[in-house]
C-alpha cells in the first residue's frame, strides 16, 4: 500500500474518504470478482489478474514478465489463493549507464478468494512466456449435477 | 506486506498506443511495452517486457536506421468465460532509432520469461579505444 504523508491541515473528511477508498481497494483486491461480471478494475496490488471460468475449472492468469518461475510461490488455503514472488532484474555492469528505466524490480504478494469452492488439492500452476496461469477445478460440491426425478 | 525492506512491486497500467492520424491497421489493442535501455562500452541492450508473447509471434526488424519491435498475443480460448478482468490482452509495438553507431548485422535477441533482451553491438568505429602515445 502507498505511504501517504500525514498532513494535519487536511480535513478529517478527506481522510475518511481516503480510508474508505483504501478499504474498498483492499476488498476488491481480495475478492476481485465481487465487482460484477467482467468489471474492469485497476488493482493496486501486483500482479494484475484475469479470471476465467470454463464451466469446470477457474483459470487465473497474471502477467509477470521477468519473474523467474522459481521465484513464484502459490499457496491455497480453502478457496483463498496467495501468490508471492520477487522480480529480480539483471544488474548492469560497472561501465553501464541507463538511457531509459521503465521496469521495476521488487517483491509482490497477492491473496484472493475464488467465487466458488475449489478443490485445492488439484490446483495446477504454470508459467509460460511471462504469464502465470493457475487452474483451479471446482470442488465436487460446487459442480453442476443432474438429479434424476423419481416418483416419491 | 513484504517481510524485508525490499521494495514492493506495484501494478503499472499498460499503455495502449493511440492511433495517430489514421485508422489502426490491425485489430485489437496494441500496447507500448515497458523497456530498460542500458549502454556499456560495447553495446546497447534493450530489455522489453512482452508478457504472453511467443517467439514466433515476435518480429524484430531494422529499416532505415529504425528498429521495429512488433508482437502479437493470442486471445484466451473462446470457451473461457471471463469472470474478472484487470488487464487486456493485446499486442506490443515500439520503435527505436539506432543512428549509425550500431552494427545492425550483429544484433542478437533472446526471449525469456516474457522479457526480450536485445543486444545492439556498437560499430567498431564507435567503441572507445585507448590510444597509446609514442
Amino acid at each position: 500500500m502507498a505511504i501517504i504523508r500525514w498532513r494535519p491541515e487536511a480535513d478529517v473528511f478527506s481522510q475518511w474518504e481516503r480510508m474508505q477508498h483504501d478499504m474498498a481497494g483492499m476488498l476488491a483486491a481480495s475478492r476481485p470478482w465481487a465487482g460484477g461480471d467482467e468489471a474492469t478494475f485497476r488493482p493496486e496490488v501486483y500482479p494484475a489478474l484475469n479470471i476465467y471460468d470454463d464451466g469446470e475449472t477457474f483459470v487465473v492468469r497474471a502477467e509477470v514478465p521477468g519473474v523467474d518461475p522459481k521465484n513464484i510461490e502459490v499457496e491455497a488455503t480453502g478457496d483463498t489463493l496467495t501468490i508471492r514472488g520477487e522480480r529480480v532484474l539483471p544488474e548492469p555492469g560497472a561501465n553501464a549507464s541507463y538511457h531509459r528505466r521503465e521496469r521495476d524490480s521488487g517483491q509482490f504478494r497477492r491473496s484472493f478468494t475464488m467465487p466458488k469452492p475449489i478443490d485445492n488439492t488439484k490446483v495446477i500452476a504454470g508459467c509460460v512466456n511471462g504469464v502465470l496461469e493457475l487452474r483451479l477445478p471446482y470442488a465436487e460440491e460446487a459442480k453442476r449435477r443432474k438429479i434424476t426425478v423419481k416418483a416419491l | 506486506m513484504a517481510t524485508t525492506d525490499k521494495r514492493e512491486l506495484e501494478v503499472t497500467e499498460k499503455k495502449p498506443i493511440e492511433a495517430s492520424g489514421g485508422e489502426p491497421t490491425r485489430q485489437g489493442i496494441t500496447y507500448t511495452p515497458q523497456v530498460d535501455i542500458v549502454e556499456d562500452p560495447n553495446a546497447i541492450t534493450v530489455y522489453a517486457d512482452l508478457p504472453g508473447v511467443k517467439r514466433d509471434d515476435l518480429v524484430i526488424d531494422v529499416r532505415e536506421g529504425v528498429l521495429w519491435l512488433t508482437a502479437t498475443v493470442g486471445a484466451h480460448p473462446d470457451h473461457w468465460q471471463p469472470v474478472h478482468r484487470e488487464y487486456q490482452e493485446g499486442g506490443y509495438e515500439r520503435r527505436f532509432s539506432l543512428g549509425d553507431r550500431i552494427d545492425t548485422e550483429k544484433i542478437s535477441a533472446k526471449l525469456e520469461n516474457g522479457v526480450l533482451a536485445l543486444v545492439l553491438p556498437k560499430a567498431e568505429a564507435q567503441k572507445p579505444r585507448k590510444i597509446s602515445i609514442a
